[in-house]
């Protein structure tokens, strides 16, 4: 027990972004092909972030490097948290601060573009944090417990009694993997619009930090995501991959599907869906 | 416990010395030297009451000449303020301090025999009080002398009356003693009427009209207040015949209906002093007078005392519509008041609107009344105090020397007024990042509300969590931002730099003491008034919680030293080309150079004050009549 | 693995062209010439670009601008010039404002010719920076290793 808890969080610092990266690879595979193209091969994240490490150390404002720095290992930290099976509040709570300091990080060279990416990516964090938040309290009302392990291993998953949290949370999944409709902040290559968003200002080392951040943030939702269907039987760990590989695909769907929204409709948007579907299932979770 | 009386009395000895003494250098030395005294006075008091075991402690049973004198400061602080009114033509106001003061009088003089009862009453929770009044109060006292000095100096048009201001600060302070070491609640009442015409004292300073304005409208939502205090005393002296504070919140618990109808009044009336929804406005007006009188109002004094009594009351709400009311006015105040400071730029009007969002908080937390939301709401108290006179102190000193207090101006901060700008930060970062105290206390106040099941609650916490951060993050990203500005020239005074580090010094000791305050201080204090503890968040957590944090103060530090001493090519922010070179101005369509203005996001339209205050005062008001009708129906 | 030639990010700026090369350079990217299974990225910010693709003459207003944007880009780059006009000025070489092909203010790698460039063309140019992309960075790595090996040798003795 006590080895498999150290174990955990190893597995997640080392295996997190090479997962992420696959995913991104094959995120990008699976748009060209909607798209009817080839597409970049499936190992491309990694090579670019290579790339990104070689090249000439720049930067607009010294502060931002050890900002996003502070950024990467908080979140990794976060991660760690998580999968030592420590409190969610916690972790979100964790998180939140996080993404203060990528917050920081972007607005610190005051440049245009990143600013008004910045005040975007504040908007995002405002639309998201009750759904992130009530989502651990439904798995602390399904479950009885705050404590990612103990949720895990319940003789049922939490999907049964939280639904409507679930659905919620794939909302913030979407902001969060900054995915169209709702990727004001980043405006990924794809859909250029400020830009390239909050990424403006970094090139070469700092953009390359900011993409492992990324990954490790994705792979951290997504396990999150995982928690609602994991129980005490093993098999429930295949259910487990198979749903969420299917919610990324419906991810990549969205994204090529959808054009991006304004920040108003965005937190109208979440706020509602929040209030919807959280305040459903949080009134019959405490009633009964 | 002669300490006792002295703490009450000795700052009134010194706010008449104030008064009277009309040399600057002479009285500000007499502020230092007395500043010290109660320092050291309020130390005594701990350790005296240590030194007795802690506990609570009850003292001074028969005080019938007190009792007198009482009375008599009682119907002066009535003349005086009839006489402010009627000489300002707002006589009205007057009849809501004439009313209650008379009912007080016709209770003492031919009302009913009440049983004897001790009138100082010591615990932990009231030495809490004493401690933040006296520490924090304090403080601010001496911030004020530098402040003041820079403040006339450069406010010619406004009168000094310096003497005045000081005299009334000194009168808080030992009002404040007395109301949180007062057991009887006809004493309560004359220390809450005393702050009451203290803070609209202090807001009237200017002799500005719109402080006119700002002072009377405290004035009367504050006696407002005091007449439903006057109210729940005669009812419970008739009902019981003892105005004891904790004999009611007693008989409450054993489910009497009338000493539930006094609970309510008071909560009522704390509500007003706590300057939540309905009653917001003033402590907003409040920002008229010069800072340090906010940070008094704001932190340590006024608004402290309705929440300190709101505590008190706590275990008398346990799951009544009493309890109700307060829970869902404090939680609604803590969204909307967020909501709107996401509209303000001004630093002082976020500050006081994020202090109202706070408070309702708190507020909420004593509602709820469970032992673990009552730790919450303890925690809350204790770090808002701290950040928040920092905060206000702050701001001041940087409104000095940038002559602006908006935040807009506030860009590029941390290179123009180095220091100032990292003790704001601090404050800032501990109203709402991860490890700090504050946002503790909200992840105890969510699980006790998702444990007492009371959904509207948790909406309110997790929705304003995100406003919250939303309107603080935004600013400290303007201090941290890039600017090509000149290096502003830092006037800050000596004293008032003292005053700034002690609390930063205290603020992230407190964060790093955290789990021994917990389990030595505030454990045994939910113990007191609730009989009954059992821990919300479990000491593990909270050791953890202190690495973290000092892993959070790790982190950005060593990978700012790691990351100083990198070779790193300094490019020009992009502006598709056309940035001159500074990365403050572009070339426009004519080539002429345009300055670069980059603002935040503010959402006037739809987050303005002017927008909203009506609705959430409508809400909150028909919410207040129903439940206080439900409560006094609920009684026959 | 460490071929930095697999992701060759590229920067598009329009001098003063016609359009019609910039049509021919978002066709690289579509899907029939998919430019991105090269690991091409449109990047649009200098900061994170490898390849700096120029289409259209310089005249005397964006002079400046390129200038900047080329030294906004990290070490190593390379410059595309696309189109006949951004090689030598094309048919608005002789006009008052035309400063000529895009290596009048910076230095210019390859050259891709036509009016308009081909996309086919343009990738082959493409490829071809890359290959000099993947040079430069050998030369880049080699340089930086020097660089180190001197400071540790001062800081030795």
């Amino acid at each position: 027990m006590e080895v498999s808890r150290i174990i955990m969080p190893i597995l997640y610092v080392v295996l997190a972004p090479l997962l992420g990266a696959l995913l991104t690879g094959c995120d990008r595979k699976i748009s060209a092909r909607m798209q009817r193209r080839v597409g970049p091969p499936i190992l491309q994240p990694i090579y670019d972030v290579i790339k990104l490490f070689k090249k000439q150390v720049i930067g607009v404002d010294r502060a931002q490097g050890f900002l996003l720095f502070t950024n990467l290992i908080l979140t990794v930290l976060t991660g760690c948290l998580f999968c030592l099976g420590m409190d969610l509040l916690m972790v979100f709570f964790i998180l939140a601060t996080s993404s203060s300091f990528l917050y920081l990080a972007v607005c610190v060279t005051g440049s245009p573009m990143s600013s008004m990416a910045a005040q975007r990516e504040l908007v995002q964090e405002m639309a998201v944090e009750p759904a992130t938040i009530l989502a651990a309290l439904g798995f602390y009302l399904a479950t009885g417990s705050f404590g990612t392990l103990r949720i895990a291993s319940q003789p049922v998953s939490a999907i049964i009694k939280t639904p409507g949290f679930f659905i919620a949370f794939c909302f913030v999944l979407t902001v969060r993997m900054r995915k169209s409709p709702f990727d004001t902040a980043q405006s990924e290559h794809a859909h250029q619009e400020l830009v390239q968003g909050i990424t403006t200002e970094m090139g070469a080392r700092n953009l390359a930090m900011f993409q492992i951040t990324e990954w490790y943030e994705t792979i951290l939702m997504l396990g999150v995501a995982a928690l609602y269907f994991l129980n005490s039987n093993p098999w429930s760990i295949l259910l487990a991959v198979v749903v969420i590989l299917a919610l990324y695909f419906v991810e990549i769907l969205l994204d090529n599907t959808c054009a991006r929204l304004k920040w108003k409709d965005l937190l109208i948007d979440l706020w509602a869906v929040t209030l919807l579907c959280d305040g459903i299932n949080l009134i019959i979770l405490m009633m009964i | 416990m002669a300490v006792i009386p002295f703490l009450i009395l000795f700052p009134l000895v010194i706010s008449v010395v104030m008064f009277s003494v009309r040399v600057n250098r002479i009285r500000n030395a007499i502020a230092y030297a007395s500043c010290a005294v109660i320092m050291a006075a309020t130390v005594a008091l701990v350790v005296l009451w240590a030194q007795r075991g802690g506990g609570v402690q009850q003292y001074y049973v028969n005080t019938e000449a007190v009792n007198r004198v009482i009375l008599l400061a009682e119907v002066v602080l009535m003349v005086f303020v009839t006489i402010c009114c009627v000489r300002k033509r707002r006589w009205y106001i007057s009849l809501l301090s004439i009313v209650p003061t008379l009912a007080i009088v016709w209770l003492e003089t031919a009302g009913p025999a009440r049983a004897p009862l001790a009138h100082i009453y010591l615990d932990n929770l009231a030495v809490l009080m004493c401690l933040i009044v006296g520490f924090i109060g304090c403080l601010i006292i001496v911030y004020a002398v530098g402040y003041m000095h820079g403040y006339q100096h450069y406010h010619r048009d406004i009168p000094d009356r310096r003497y005045y201001f000081f005299f009334v600060l000194f009168l808080f302070i030992g009002a404040m003693f007395g109301f949180v070491l007062s057991a009887d609640l006809l004493w309560i009442d004359l220390f809450w009427e005393t702050t009451s015409v203290c803070s609209f004292l202090l807001i009237g300073y200017t002799t500005l009209p719109e402080a006119e304005t700002n002072s009377f409208r405290a004035l009367w939502m504050n006696l407002l207040g005091g007449c439903a205090l006057a109210a729940a005393i005669v009812l419970d002296a008739l009902h019981t015949s003892t105005t004891d504070l904790h004999l009611l919140v007693n008989d409450c618990r054993a489910g009497n209906t009338v000493s539930l109808i006094c609970v309510a009044l008071i909560a009522f009336a704390a509500l007003t002093k706590a300057a939540q929804l309905p009653f917001s406005n003033w402590l907003l007006g409040a920002m008229v007078a010069p800072t340090p009188s906010s940070a008094l109002l704001h932190s340590a004094t006024m608004v402290k005392a309705g929440i300190y009594i709101l505590f008190r009351l706590s275990p008398a709400m346990t799951g009544n519509y009493c309890g109700m009311m307060i829970s869902f006015v404090g939680g609604f105040t803590f969204l909307a008041a967020s909501i709107m400071a996401i509209a303000q730029d001004d630093a002082k009007k976020v500050l006081a609107m994020s202090t109202i969002s706070n408070l309702g908080l708190m507020v909420a937390c004593a509602g709820v009344g469970r032992p673990e939301t009552l730790w919450a709401g303890v925690f809350l108290l204790i770090f808002h105090a701290i950040s928040k006179s920092l905060l206000f102190q702050d701001v001041g000193a940087t409104e000095n020397s940038l002559h602006s207090r908006d935040i807009e101006e506030m860009q590029g901060l941390l290179y123009r007024l180095p220091k100032l700008a990292i003790i704001m930060f601090i404050g800032i970062c501990g109203m709402f990042l991860a490890p700090f105290g504050m946002l503790i206390s909200k992840w105890a106040a969510l699980r006790a509300a998702v444990d007492e099941r009371n959904i509207i609650l948790t909406f309110f916490i997790c929705f304003g969590s995100g406003t919250t951060s939303f309107y603080w993050t935004k600013w400290l990203g303007k201090i941290i931002t890039r600017s090509s500005k000149p290096k502003v020239k830092d006037i800050t005074k000596k004293n008032e730099m003292l005053s700034l580090w002690i609390h930063t010094i205290l603020m992230i000791g407190i964060c790093a003491l955290f789990p021994f305050l917990s389990g030595l201080f505030v454990d045994p204090l939910v113990t007191q008034i609730f009989g009954s503890y059992t821990q919300v968040i479990p000491n593990r957590i909270l050791v953890l919680l202190v690495v973290l944090i000092l892993f959070f103060f790790a982190v950005p530090v060593v990978s700012y030293l790691r990351s100083r001493n990198m070779a790193m090519n300094r490019k020009l922010s992009y502006m598709s080309g056309i940035n001159t070179g500074n990365n403050d101005a572009f070339t426009g369509s004519c080539g002429q150079e345009q300055p670069l203005v980059v603002s935040n996001l503010y959402f006037k339209k739809v987050f303005a004050r002017k927008v909203l205050m009506l609705p959430c005062e409508v809400i909150s008001t028909a919410v207040i009549i129903v439940m206080l009708t439900m409560t006094i129906g609920g009684a026959f | 693995m460490a071929n930095v030639k697999r992701s060759p990010w590229i920067l598009h700026y329009d001098g003063s062209s016609c359009n019609g090369c910039d049509i021919e350079v978002l066709a690289c990217m579509t899907p029939v010439y998919d430019a991105e299974r090269l690991g091409v990225e449109n990047t649009g910010d200098p900061m994170q670009a490898d390849i700096l693709l120029i289409t259209g003459g310089i005249n005397a207003q964006n002079a400046p601008v390129v200038k900047q944007l080329y030294d906004q880009m990290p070490r190593p780059k390379v410059v595309v010039a696309v189109g006949i006009c951004a090689c030598t000025g094309g048919v608005f070489k002789d006009c008052y404002n035309i400063l000529g092909g895009a290596d009048k203010v910076i230095p210019v790698d390859i050259y891709v010719p036509g009016c308009a460039a081909r996309p086919e063309s343009i990738i082959d140019g493409i490829v071809q920076a890359r290959d000099l992309f993947q040079k430069r960075s050998e030369e880049h790595d080699a340089l930086i290793r020097k660089q180190k090996m001197e400071k540790n040798a001062k800081e030795n003795g």
